[in-house]
């Protein structure tokens, strides 16, 4: 068994695929890069609550009700998962909290984007936690342990997300004209907020960081994105939807699709605070992070004098 | 009314009872104090939703219309509901929540237990199941009153100030009208007046040791049983039959 | 100071008989609540049969820098397991 001295000891570790441990010798490069990329998974998962919270109330049969809310709960416990492997590099959920407040801390794009209708609500599910998935599948095997152990619980649960989703759209599709509409309406307005889920082009953001060295990202934007697109247009075309995009066709040659260009300034301005939904977000976020303040201030203070009570 | 027929009402109010509790609990996902307690809130609106279910698939087989529990429950209108008034009242802060989830779980607790007895075989397996996801429940609700009447000044007079509203709607969880007392003969139905004196003393020692003083018992709210309900329940049911109402064709 | 509360770690034990195994954290100010808290998050798919919850801070963990130390002194020791010994050849239930 090694035992991590130094930073050689580390890159040692590394590049025999053994994960690092939280009291192993780390490069501040590296707990840096975590402690930003974990953070920013917890809060998506957290802020990824809001969109589909917002059709709880009005799901549309008890059934539906039961696994939308099942649903948002295990984002919620996946955030929670998120913050807890953070928290072995040394860093308190408070201060994650704050460091989101601040916006020194980022979310994913997508819960920026409004969720309109109850197709949307399959949308969600089918495209947005489709493409999560993608991510946090090669995520299982990223160098940091507690990331990796947070991420195979996650995957294990979020496998009836994207089914859920996927039976939303599907169901829609066998309605009515109204129905069918909504469906092919979302599809329109998720695809490709989606397909920026995975990030710039890899001619944008090199394959040669610190993430790849270090093993905390095992495939790279492009592959992800691709392997995303070339699952879900099979499932479009059976249930009769139809990708929002003109210049999506199967290339034999590297067979998978090719696909039109990702509008790139939208996802910059979005993410640089102009998309529908970025200020309701924070502003909830930070809402009911204070109106909570009070009962986490009362149930310490029960604890010291129940504590106290205990020592005399 | 014939048996089936006051069968098929009583079932409907506990269905409707878990139902608009588990909508009103459903709204606080995402809006927890901490993030424990918004996965903990979650779970016990899941229970009443699925308890919901369960009964309201019970009250169509009953009614024979041909009806499901979905259209118990996105179908019909404000009048026609028999939830208890407790159960509809908005959300307001945790402590409120905490407050109405206490005196609904106890009283519950003691309800289930006597139904789990019913001589009607479905509502008293439905019952046994649901004592279990009421026992918890009552724990949580009553571990949370130790902390918050015994935690802070503020929490203890947050607490104090939901137990002193919510107190004129715990009367209505007790009345009871031609259905109970015609099932109650039948062994299917319980004496709510029996459940009163018990929910009475575990409440007030819950209170107690949470160092909340118990109101008086002033003049009580009624009606739900006829379907006379609060302004709330109408936007309840609004926001919840809403893609039902607008879309009548569609299923889902 | 506002705060999230404190970290406690979570053991479960899946099923009558076997070991508690540490399943990962929650936050809570208290024993009942880390323990329903703990139920609330880490039994919603029926994980569980027992549970078992220790404030983080009273975990002792040993440093991966002295598990040279600590652990590779028992490589040597192989007469601790059985196919140490030889044993005779028809010799039964041994």
């Amino acid at each position: 068994m090694d035992a991590v001295h130094t930073i050689s000891d580390f890159q040692h570790k590394i590049d025999s695929d053994l994960n690092i441990e939280p009291k192993d010798v780390m490069p501040d490069k590296y707990r840096t890069h975590l402690i930003r990329q974990m953070s920013q998974h917890a809060h998506s998962e957290v802020i990824g609550m809001q969109p589909e919270g917002n059709w709880i109330t009005r799901a549309p049969s008890l059934r539906a009700k039961q696994i939308l809310l099942a649903k948002i709960q295990d984002e919620g416990g996946h955030g929670l998962y998120l913050y807890s492997a953070t928290e072995t590099l040394g860093i308190s959920r408070d201060e994650l909290i704050q460091q989101l407040h601040e916006g020194k801390a980022k979310y994913s794009n997508i819960f920026n984007y409004p969720a309109l209708t109850w197709a949307d609500i399959g949308a969600i599910g089918w495209l947005v936690d489709g493409a999560a998935i993608v991510n946090q599948v090669s995520l299982q095997r990223t160098s940091y342990g507690p990331y990796a152990r947070a991420m195979f619980r996650i995957c294990k649960e979020e496998s009836f997300h994207q089914r859920q989703g996927y039976e939303i759209m599907a169901n829609m599709m066998k309605g009515t004209a109204a129905q069918r509409e909504m469906a092919q309406d979302a599809m329109n307005r998720w695809w490709w907020p989606s397909l920026m889920m995975f990030g710039p082009h890899d001619s944008d953001s090199p394959h040669t960081g610190d993430a790849f060295q270090y093993k905390i990202k095992r495939k790279s934007n492009d592959e992800l994105r691709q392997k995303f697109i070339d699952k879900t247009v099979q499932q479009a075309e059976v249930i009769g939807l139809t990708i929002p995009d003109p210049s999506l066709k199967w290339n034999e040659e590297k067979e998978s699709y090719d696909h039109g260009e990702i509008n790139w300034d939208e996802f910059k301005s979005v993410i640089s605070g102009n998309g529908p939904c970025n200020k309701q977000r924070m502003d909830h976020h930070i809402k009911y992070h204070q109106e909570g303040a009070w009962v986490r201030e009362a149930v310490n203070a029960y604890a010291q004098r129940t504590q106290r009570a205990e020592a005399n | 009314m014939t048996k089936q027929e006051a069968l098929y009402k009583y079932v409907l109010r506990l269905g409707d009872h878990a139902l608009i509790q588990g909508h009103r609990l459903s709204e606080w996902c995402s809006k927890g104090p901490i993030l424990e307690e918004d996965l903990a809130l979650t779970n016990l609106a899941l229970d009443n939703i699925g308890r919901a279910q369960a009964l309201l698939k019970y009250a169509a087989e009953l009614q024979g219309l041909g009806n499901t529990e979905d259209d118990l429950a996105y179908k019909r209108g404000e009048r026609e509901f028999y939830n208890s008034l407790m159960s509809e009242l908005p959300t307001g802060d945790f402590a409120f929540t905490i407050a109405k989830q206490m005196l609904i779980s106890v009283f519950e607790y003691f309800q289930f237990t006597a139904l789990s007895h019913s001589a009607d075989e479905t509502i008293a397996g439905i019952a046994a199941k649901t004592l279990k996801e009421v026992r918890y429940h009552m724990m949580h609700a009553r571990d949370w009153c130790y902390r918050l009447g015994k935690g802070t000044e503020e929490s203890n007079r947050r607490l104090q100030n939901a137990i002193n509203e919510l107190w004129m709607f715990t009367g209505d969880l007790f009345e009871m009208n031609d259905e109970d007392k015609m099932l109650e003969v039948l062994d299917i139905a319980i004496d709510l007046n029996e459940i009163k004196t018990q929910f009475d003393t575990l409440v007030q020692t819950i209170l107690r040791e949470s160092d909340i003083r118990i109101p008086e018992n002033g003049y009580m709210q009624t009606g739900s049983k006829k379907g006379i309900h609060t302004e709330h329940l109408g936007h309840v049911l609004t926001e919840m039959q809403y893609l039902q109402r607008a879309y009548p064709d569609a299923t889902w | 100071m506002d705060t999230q509360l404190d970290l406690w770690e979570v053991f479960i034990q899946s099923k009558a008989g076997s070991h508690h195994v540490h399943a990962g954290s929650v936050h809570a100010s208290d024993e009942a609540m880390a323990l329903q808290n703990a139920r609330d998050i880490y039994t919603r798919r029926n994980e569980g049969s027992s549970l078992w919850v220790v404030p983080a801070k009273y975990i002792t963990a040993s440093s991966s820098a002295d598990a040279d130390m600590l652990f590779d002194p028992a490589n040597d020791k192989i007469y601790r397991h059985p196919t140490f010994y030889i044993m005779p050849e028809g010799a039964k239930q041994i």
